[in-house]
């Protein structure tokens, strides 16, 4: 039992985490319909920026743990969601209006290049960075095994449902949250009643950026341990998550995060470690095959 | 002279969620005879062709499609390409062509199923055997029989997609009497077409009905066509037949008069111009 | 006047993201030392990569006429098309030609028919992947998990049965076909980008049943001492256990060169065998149904296509030549693991048929030539191959988003091309 909520807490914490990075692919989709393959490579970048900011502060001496996390947090969704706007303006936008396969080479192009870039010039090693926050509360204890939830994941776990709900306004509430559904319904009807289509785009992209970074920052805090190749895997299952949510459904992705962060967990805690990627993309094969529009996405009605 | 019924709807009734897209529908379409069926837009129409084509599954209902010396198909529950091998072609109201290929290869694909059997799924094409010739040139044959049918035949390699709108209607009825229906389905085949267009295509239909001996179910807006070629008309309004029989006899129907041009009574359809949508 | 203004003010705003972008990644480096992390400011790196983007934003503003014109139009390959459309016959004895004798032309060196060897791999998992994403119009990303079969088929009946390359190679074949129909059949009804998800997924499940299922695979460690193709019974050793080598059958003096050139044939005819095939089921109704399927996949349910068993049959015989050309990979390596067979290959054979046209045979050759040499050329800049791979990938679509050489012929014709007289 006491293991079981152990799990039960390690899979919230990474489902917040495959959640944010899943927001990004599912807005990209809901509103061009296409997979931004080079969304893991965002959240990378995110994950190396706030370790650079991290390092920086500790040099200059910024200690006050709040204040650094926030500067961090800043500076990681700033200089992240630039290389969010970057990517779609040269690599999409041209490509918008041709045929899907040729946006989907590009961002394949663009992931790989990304990559390669921040090998070139953060170099191959992985980084480590010292524990931020430290320390924890025992939830539980039973015999030697104590069920422990960490500030960290404390931290991630609030930070994330305040970013969803911030989210869920701006969607909901403000003109570019309306402009970005009417995108997504009829992009040339969009156009016709005066929607800047090509900034809504934008900045889809670069929301989805800042929330990758917002990603980036809590895989830094919870692990510690960064590199170049992290954004592939760590895609392909927020990929995963916004398909098993419904992809297009911002709720959906948030769930979809959720439930694949605690399979991971569990299926790791339980079964075993090697075999949890094989676990995830199990339950999206079975997803998809008896339930394609995913748990919270539109029915797909055929159109004959 | 006997009816051959070919196609028999009873009770069919298709639910999406709450919303009753038909209800209790019952007609019969016979061979040797063109079918329409006609109603204010909404009424239903494509839903009963999709339900007949194994797009949707009916939620109720029995829809027994009978081939002159054969075994008679229930098609409520069967896979669409299974119901099309059974004997049912169809059009689209969004014409469906292959675009990117050749206008002679549309009515090739359309003899899929034969061409597979006889090149023993593409192996004795592979292997060069002739019996896999043979077949493909009587495939090419048949196509250039409908394709100068239609007056198509100088386009027949030019891209399905590049050819004018009206031409590309034609072509789909061609290509789904390439596959060799008994029961033709053509989903508003005047749409979009012009007067001289039209005009051609009542022809054709007429001719279709006359030489190949097969049963056409039609779903049309333009009454020219209908009253014109009909010889049974089916009027569905709000998804429930409210009339049945011969032309003549349906556009004096005052529920389908009602149902067209509202409570007014006194008017008719015959005030109506042929040719506008209704 | 204008123009140049222009031209500069876009510069400079691009120079100004560039500088944003740079800022945090190029300028500033995190390294490792003892007693954790410190980091470096670079301030020429920093000035030398924002200057680039100037110069360059400038060069392509005042070049993008050239640039609109040859995305259009470019001379070349409409020549080349032209070309190819008029002659297909000799044009295509020729490139045959080519390759027969290509190991025998001077200059050609052992590291030449090496390199020549890799390309006609890719070329032939091109033209195995084209039935699938070309013909058929099913975006597979995980078409390497196919090969990774074929490949691990071979190397465990070489190793473990001591079976011979020739006699594996159709089962290697059947095994990654019978893979292809496992995987494909609960997943093909899925539409085109759920349906590349979910073969990506299946290329990184089998990829990693790879690396950990050691008792099988040897895990990371791969297997090692795959049997080499021999030619009828004769290898490509300086001595062997029993029987004759190559060189002491045809009595000359034993060469490297030998295995190495036999290997260039070998995959040259199994890649030929392919494009043979493709070519020819292109022609047949198989091959139509799965270009209608691509086309229309609702009108053809309602002409009587199976859609699922006609899109079954493009997954498994692309599967098969995947497999068959992971057996020969793995006989030329003489050594597998995981690690050949990561996303990236995947990535690479599915550039390869979409550079070439989608569809197109001769334009795949044109680009698996171009995505293998590309990095061979840029070996000594090797720390930047990738970056420069994967910008060259974006650069092409950008250029020219239907491929080298898209281009449809129809599969068969009434009329001679050009007229619109009867045969």
């Amino acid at each position: 039992m006491a293991y079981f909520i152990q799990q039960l807490v390690n899979g919230i914490t990474l489902g917040s985490i495959y959640g944010l990075i899943a927001i990004g692919y599912t807005m990209v989709y809901g509103i061009i319909g296409m997979i931004n393959f080079a969304h893991g490579e965002i959240y990378m970048i995110g994950a190396f920026l706030s370790v650079l900011t991290f390092t920086m502060l500790g040099v200059t001496g910024v200690t006050w743990i709040p204040l650094a996390l926030i500067m961090v947090l800043l500076v990681a969704m700033l200089f992240t969601s630039a290389y969010g706007w970057a990517v779609e303006r040269v690599a999409y936008r041209p490509l918008r209006g041709s045929h899907r396969l040729a946006a989907l080479i590009s961002a394949i192009g663009m992931s790989l290049a990304l990559q390669n870039y921040v090998l070139l010039t953060q170099g191959p090693g992985v980084k480590a960075i010292q524990p931020i926050i430290r320390g924890g509360i025992s939830l539980y204890e039973r015999g030697n095994f104590t069920v422990t939830l960490s500030y960290v994941q404390i931290f991630i776990i609030l930070l994330t449902v305040v970013l969803m709900a911030i989210f869920a306004t701006l969607i909901a509430r403000t003109a570019l949250g309306r402009a970005q559904r009417a995108c997504e319904q009829d992009r040339g009807m969009a156009t016709l009643l005066g929607i800047n289509v090509d900034r809504t785009i934008s900045l889809t992209f670069v929301m989805g950026a800042m929330l990758a970074a917002v990603a980036g920052l809590m895989v830094t805090l919870y692990y510690g341990v960064i590199d170049f190749f992290m954004g592939f895997v760590a895609g392909l299952k927020a990929f995963t998550a916004a398909v098993l949510g419904g992809i297009g459904s911002l709720p959906g992705a948030m769930l979809g995060g959720m439930l694949l962060g605690l399979v991971e967990a569990f299926w790791a805690g339980y079964f075993s470690v090697e075999y949890k990627d094989v676990a995830s993309f199990g339950i999206l094969v079975l997803v998809l095959i008896f339930m394609p529009t995913g748990l919270l996405g539109r029915p797909d009605i055929e159109k004959v | 002279m006997t009816i051959n019924e070919l196609l028999r709807v009873e009770h069919l009734t298709m639910r999406f969620g709450g919303l009753v897209a038909i209800s209790d529908l019952s007609f019969s379409a016979a061979q040797g005879e063109i079918t329409a069926i006609i109603g204010p837009n909404g009424a239903g129409k494509t839903t009963v062709f999709n339900c007949l084509t194994g797009f949707y599954k009916p939620t109720v209902g029995r829809l027994t499609f009978t081939v002159q010396g054969k075994q008679p198909v229930y098609l409520e529950r069967m896979d669409g390409f299974r119901i099309a091998r059974a004997g049912i072609g169809r059009t689209f109201q969004n014409i469906r062509l292959f675009p990117a290929m050749s206008v002679l290869e549309n009515l090739i694909v359309a003899q899929h199923n034969e061409l597979m059997r006889a090149s023993l799924f593409s192996v004795a094409g592979l292997l060069g055997l002739s019996r896999y010739y043979d077949a493909e040139n009587e495939a090419i044959e048949l196509a250039k029989k409908w394709l100068d049918r239609i007056g198509l035949i100088s386009d027949a390699d030019r891209q399905a997609g590049e050819l004018p709108y009206g031409d590309q209607r034609r072509l789909e009825i061609a290509r789904a009497m390439c596959s060799k229906p008994a029961l033709l389905c053509l989903d508003e085949p005047a749409a979009g077409l012009n007067r001289n267009e039209s005009g051609a295509l009542n022809e054709l239909l007429r001719d279709i009905r006359d030489t190949q001996g097969i049963g056409i179910l039609l779903i049309e807006h333009d009454m020219s066509v209908v009253m014109n070629i009909s010889d049974h008309i089916v009027v569905l309004d709000y998804g429930q037949k409210i009339s049945d029989g011969f032309p003549t006899v349906v556009r004096h129907d005052p529920r389908v008069i009602r149902a067209y041009l509202g409570e007014e009574e006194d008017y008719d359809v015959d005030a109506v111009q042929p040719g506008l949508p209704c | 006047m204008t123009a140049v203004f222009t031209a500069f003010k876009e510069a400079g705003l691009a120079s100004l993201v560039a500088f944003l972008l740079a800022l945090p990644l190029i300028g500033f480096r995190t390294n490792t030392t003892g007693t954790g992390l410190n980091f470096e400011f670079r301030w020429e790196a920093l000035v030398v990569s924002v200057v680039i983007v100037f110069v360059g934003r400038c060069v392509l503003t005042s070049t993008r006429g050239l640039w609109q014109q040859s995305r259009l139009h470019l001379p070349s390959f409409g020549y080349l098309r032209s070309v190819i459309d008029r002659r297909r016959v000799s044009f295509a004895v020729i490139v045959v030609l080519v390759a027969l004798l290509f190991p025998f032309m001077p200059e050609v060196d052992r590291r030449a028919i090496d390199l020549a060897t890799l390309v006609l791999i890719y070329v032939m998992l091109g033209w195995g992947l084209n039935i699938v994403v070309g013909l058929a119009g099913l975006l597979d990303l995980g078409y390497v998990a196919f090969y990774a079969v074929g490949a691990y088929t071979f190397a465990l009946l070489g190793t473990v049965y001591d079976w011979s390359f020739w006699g594996c190679l159709p089962i290697a074949g059947a095994v990654a076909a019978m893979f292809g129909v496992l995987l494909g059949y609960p997943v093909l009804r899925l539409r085109g980008d759920y349906l590349a998800i979910v073969t990506l997924g299946f290329g990184e499940i089998i990829r990693v049943v790879l690396t950990n299922w050691v008792a099988l695979s040897g895990g990371p460690n791969g297997i090692a001492g795959i049997p080499r193709p021999t030619l009828f019974g004769l290898e490509f050793t300086r001595r062997t256990r029993e029987g004759h080598s190559f060189h002491e059958y045809f009595d000359l003096p034993f060469s490297g060169d030998h295995r190495i050139t036999f290997l260039y044939y070998v995959i040259l005819i199994l890649a030929l065998v392919t494009n043979v095939f493709v070519l020819r089921i292109r022609k047949l109704p198989i091959g139509r149904a799965w270009e209608a399927l691509r086309e229309d996949e609702i009108a053809c349910r309602s002409l009587g296509i199976n859609p699922v068993n006609t899109k079954l049959s493009a997954f498994a015989l692309g599967a098969m030549f995947g497999g068959l050309a992971g057996a020969f990979f793995a006989s030329r390596n003489g050594f597998i693991s995981p690690e050949s067979f990561t996303f990236i290959e995947s990535a690479i054979i599915l550039s390869i048929v979409v550079l070439g046209g989608m569809g197109s045979q001769i334009g795949i050759v044109l680009a698996a030539a171009a995505l293998i040499l590309l990095p061979e050329a840029l070996r000594e800049f090797s720390e930047y191959r990738m970056l420069v791979f994967g910008l060259a990938m974006v650069l092409v679509m950008l250029w020219r988003p239907r491929g080298l050489l898209a281009h449809r012929k129809p599969t068969l014709t009434l009329y001679p091309s050009g007229s619109r007289t009867l045969k």
